[in-house]
């Protein structure tokens, strides 16, 4: 025992040895050490970023040169500081402030004296630079924006934070990566690769020429133009429209998914965030909580879709055989939830299928829901067939679009009911708003126009996206490029859009017809609420529109909701007519609806839950 | 005896593995005190040179081991501890103060340690002690003087400072092990030391419950026949609880803040992630270093002198104490696993050629061989690969320094001379 203890002891110490540095050496090492080597110093070359263009070719985002003045403070000597001050446009107390700053920050590293000079104060520097000891001017890159609209679907870049650093190793401090749309989603494509070049440092931090002979250093590789799908024109105008209204207007092209134009109301100019009153500018924008610009309202606000979701009820009574286009349901001027009566504003009388959608009659549609509900033995079958089919479109489900997530919106289906109600103590009357796309269902702008597109190209739709080219190649990703079908037979679509074609010519929005065009579309009107001191307050409705033109062969299918625009055949209806007739025919005709639309702003209607006074809704505008 | 039946005799694969280490110690030197203007490496100017010039000592004094008479060391060893005993004390005196510590004498063209003339002295008295035919280890009083070999040269080391050149004479209690101390002075050792970090990890409270617990257990499953000595039990647990509360005592009053840091580091005392790296960066900068040094090297390291922060200097005390981090980062995992097996090796040889000896006095030496390099090997390369707290002490033929390695070297080869005798009971 005495022996083979010391023994022992030799081979535990062995093993725990081995461990410990088969720990430290295989299961820690990993190769990107080399950058956290304090030996080792990496000097970056970095590419330019990629330009956006439009799917016309227009450019959107380009770079902009900017010169930063950099000082080294310790290899500051005396200098004529009233003639530099001059030159740099400072004056000479803020100077001695910003030279102090850099001092106390390094006395060996660079500090930015003074960030982003003009061009002009460039040009007086540049020659004169060499007689400043320890200033050097650094350029940078910019972005500039060619337009002042599409900030949402663009976004913006700004510095990486700790966060990121932490999730992904390629960035350093101070570089720049994309925030939100485009330049979020493709920060990969438009960044392109920095280039690396390794020097050996020794632990005064002094070069000890390069390490491994600059056999590992890499090239920059450069970031890629793209073109996204939005058409630069189209967008420039919506948002032209949108003038002081609040809501999301998104167009699709429905026979290949690409968004033409995607409009977030209020925005605000891209280019309010680059340059020197970067942060200010954020900060305003962002504190803004009640219009809330930078919120992407195409793609996050979900909102109920009132009667534009009559038209796939319809789908769905045709499809299940429940009706036919001849059925015919008595209107009297209203329908019932439990006891409640629910109005219509269709005229009532006996309504069919056409009139149904083209009047907007919400007691047919109420009608067509239970007879869905009623095919089933029970109401759980019901819901589900019924969900199954509404999701076909794309709804209650984020769409898979290349822009960063927005919100999914709501399809309730029976578990949600058996939370509110209790299980099996709810029946089709019960959930009948749904039947005209109140109740329980949400959707966003970007979905409400991908439906549109599927009843456009009468039975599929492909998966809303926003890159069209990179490099000048079409995109090819099969996410985007393969088709979508509905659970919908093709057959059934006809006399639906037939329907939201008489809507521009004998329904709803009939005083809306654009010369030359026909355009299929359907009215919405969504009751809303608030809560005002804790008290749940109704506002003015929500005014929606969805629309597709040409009827025959469509080009464009388009989905406007205007907060507390009242009826859809107002803002909604007349933005998405212009927007249509912009897109087909590149002018204007219908040149009263689009003064109305540039003059008329909903400010008054959003002030109302403010006001701290009673206030009227759904008042008569125009 | 005959220098021709000494060859034969001598065991070569020691031999074999005491000139790999050293060979593999100087290219390591070599590597962390090279620069980039190239000198022979034969210049006495540089670390590099010089360690060379004691490797070539150390060869010659290899000569004079293997030729004096194999009785010599045992019959010289008692006057040779006296001596070693002397010039300890002559350090208060005349000693010489590097880095803080007065463990040198200056002889002009090198600084001699005493300290490291101490271990072979030791190691030899000790041996001889023990094998005395009238000392009998079973008895309290032979017990006692055998300890006290070991403790007056930790004691006289303690104060200049040097607590780690002390804690090497501690190690050769295993050689009164090995012959007979009874079992429960190891056994107390070790609860010591177990009872000494679980306080600082968890508190006496938690200790207390832990101690509970175990009584629990053992009564819980316990054999009917069995009788359990309930008051030397309890004797224990008190005698536990006091030694716990006594270690609080003396962790926060008589310890100094930066060994308060060094145990809080290594027991990892400080929970918060942030201001533990905080700490690994400043207290802990060596081991910090060394640490990310090795692991840097990978599995195949990055080779002989493209280590970069062997080349930048980034490890304190690289050459020294932390040589075997320059192994890690550019010979990689095969080098430092290479060199683990090379010392394992020599430690088990060296067990076994212990044990074949018929006198006892060379078996005893023997053990007391292992016991030193063993201390050396483990806090060593514990502390430099981060599982042990920064205790200074060098690793055997490898760091840099003259007296550290000639009398590292003559440790070892007076036993294999004694080992060329070990078919004699008595010389």
């Amino acid at each position: 025992m005495r022996k083979i203890l010391l023994s022992l002891i030799i081979v535990v110490i062995a093993i725990t040895f081995l461990g410990r540095l088969s720990y430290l050496q295989i299961f820690s090492f990993s190769a990107e050490q080399v950058l956290e080597d304090p030996a080792i110093k990496a000097i970056y070359d970095y590419p330019e970023r990629g330009y956006i263009y439009d799917r016309n070719g227009h450019l959107l985002v380009g770079n902009d040169p900017a010169y930063d003045v950099m000082v080294i403070p310790r290899e500051v000597q005396p200098l004529d500081t009233l003639e530099f001050c001059g030159l740099l446009g400072i004056d000479k107390e803020k100077f001695v402030e910003k030279l102090r700053r850099a001092r106390v920050y390094s006395p060996r590293l660079p500090s930015v004296l003074v960030p982003q000079l003009s061009k002009q104060d460039y040009a007086k520097l540049q020659e004169k630079m060499r007689k400043y000891k320890g200033f050097y001017i650094q350029k940078r890159s910019l972005r500039y924006y060619d337009t002042p609209s599409a900030a949402n679907v663009l976004g913006y870049i700004s510095e990486v934070n700790e966060g990121d650093l932490a999730v992904n190793k390629y960035y350093v401090q101070g570089e720049l990566k994309g925030r939100t749309g485009v330049e979020r989603y493709y920060e990969d494509l438009l960044r392109g690769r920095k280039g690396v070049q390794y020097i050996q440092k020794d632990r005064f931090n002094r070069d000890i020429g390069p390490y491994k002979n600059g056999t590992i250093d890499t090239l920059p590789e450069q970031g890629k133009q793209i073109s996204i799908t939005i058409d630069k024109a189209l967008q420039e105008y919506g948002e032209l429209l949108m003038n002081g209204k609040r809501g999301g207007i998104v167009a699709i092209e429905p026979a290949t998914g690409e968004i033409l134009s995607m409009i977030s109301g209020p925005t605000y100019d891209p280019a309010l965030l680059v340059g020197r009153e970067r942060s200010k500018n954020y900060t305003k924008l962002y504190n803004d909580t009640i219009a809330n610009p930078t919120w992407d309202r195409s793609i996050h606000a979900q909102q109920p879709p009132g009667s534009p979701f009559k038209t796939l009820n319809a789908l769905i009574a045709l499809q299940e055989g429940v009706l036919d286009v001849n059925t015919t349901i008595q209107c009297y001027h209203g329908f019932y939830v439990g006891k409640k009566k629910r109005g219509c504003h269709c005229g009532g009388g006996l309504r069919s299928l056409n009139k149904g959608i083209s009047q907007s009659c919400n007691a047919y549609f109420a009608g067509a829901f239970r007879k869905i509900y009623e095919k089933f033995e029970t109401t759980d079958e019901g819901m589900d067939v019924w969900e199954k089919h509404m999701k076909s479109f794309g709804l209650g489900d984020y769409l898979g679009y290349d822009l960063p997530f927005g919100q999914k919106g709501r399809i309730p289906n029976k578990e949600y009911y058996d939370k509110w109600y209790g299980d099996n103590r709810w029946s089709s009357s019960y959930i009948i708003s749904n039947a005209i796309g109140q109740g329980e269902i949400l959707a966003t702008p970007v979905q409400l126009a991908n439906m549109t597109a599927a009843i456009a190209n009468r039975g599929h739709y492909f998966t809303p996206h926003i890159l069209k080219k990179i490099e000048g190649k079409d995109i090819t990703e099969p996410k985007f490029t393969e088709a979508k079908h509905t659970t919908i037979d093709p057959k059934h679509f006809e006399p639906v859009v037939q329907g939201m074609a008489d809507v521009y010519v004998s329904g709803t929005a009939r005083w809306l017809q654009i010369p030359g065009i026909e355009v299929a579309g359907k009215t919405g009107t969504a009751e809303n609420f608030t809560k005002i001191d804790g008290v749940r307050t109704q506002l003015t409705d929500h005014s929606v529109f969805v629309a597709f033109a040409p009827v025959d062969d469509p080009k464009i299918a388009i989905a406007v909701y205007i907060e507390n625009g009242y009826f859809g055949s107002r803002y909604a209806g007349h933005i998405a007519t212009l927007m249509i007739e912009k897109y087909l025919k590149g002018e204007i005709t219908l040149k009263t609806l689009e003064k109305r639309m540039l003059e008329k702003t909903l400010k008054a209607e959003y002030a109302k839950p403010y006001s701290r006074e009673e206030f009227k809704i759904n008042e008569r505008v125009w | 005896m005959s220098g021709r039946s000494i060859l034969k005799r001598i065991d070569w694969l020691s031999v074999f593995i005491y000139f790999a280490l050293v060979f593999i110690g100087w290219i390591n030197i070599y590597s962390s005190t090279f620069t980039d203007e190239h000198s022979s490496i034969f210049d006495f100017s540089t670390l590099y040179g010089k360690q060379l010039f004691f490797i070539g000592v150390s060869l010659v004094t290899i000569v004079v081991v293997l030729a004096l008479e194999v009785n010599f060391y045992e019959r010289f060893s008692s006057l040779l501890y006296l001596l070693s005993m002397v010039s300890l004390l002559g350090l208060f005196v005349f000693g010489k103060t590097i880095a803080g510590a007065t463990s040198w004498y200056d002889l002009g063209f090198f600084n001699l340690q005493p300290s490291e003339l101490a271990k072979v002295a030791t190691a030899l008295a000790l041996a001889k002690y023990l094998s005395d035919i009238q000392t009998d280890i079973k008895r309290r009083k032979d017990q006692f003087y055998a300890l006290l070999i070991i403790l007056v040269p930790a004691i006289l080391i303690i104060p200049q400072p040097d607590p780690g050149s002390a804690l090497v004479f501690f190690a050769m209690i295993f050689v009164i092990f090995r012959e007979g101390l009874p079992l429960y002075y190891l056994v107390i050792i070790l609860s010591l030391i177990l009872v000494f970090v679980t306080t600082l990890m968890f508190g006496t409270v938690w200790l207390i419950i832990g101690l509970a617990l175990l009584i629990i257990i053992l009564f819980a499953t316990k054999r009917k026949k069995l009788k359990i000595p309930v008051i030397p039990l309890s004797l224990v647990s008190v005698a536990v609880i006091l030694f716990s509360l006594s270690v609080n005592f003396v962790f926060n009053n008589v310890f100094e803040q930066r060994h308060r840091d060094r145990f809080g580091l290594w027991l990892r005392l400080e929970k918060d992630p942030k201001k533990l790296e905080q700490i690994r960066k400043s207290i802990g900068y060596n081991t910090y270093q060394s640490e990310k040094a090795i692991e840097s090297g990978g599995f195949f390291g990055k080779g002989f002198l493209e280590g970069t922060r062997t080349k930048g200097d980034f490890v304190p005390e690289q050459h020294t104490d932390y040589i075997f981090s320059t192994v890690g980062e550019e010979w990689g995992f095969l080098g430092t696993a290479t060199v683990i097996i090379l010392f394992t090796v020599l430690f088990l040889r060296l067990i076994s050629l212990a044990e074949r000896q018929k006198n006892a006095f060379s078996r005893m030496y023997g053990y007391g061989v292992i016991s030193i390099l063993l201390i050396h090997y483990f806090i060593n390369i514990g502390m430099v690969i981060g599982i042990l707290p920064t205790i200074g002490i060098p690793l055997p033929f490898f760091s840099y320094g003259g007296s550290g390695l000639l009398f590292f070297t003559i440790l070892l080869f007076i036993f294999l001379r004694l080992d060329t005798n070990r078919l004699k009971e008595s010389f």
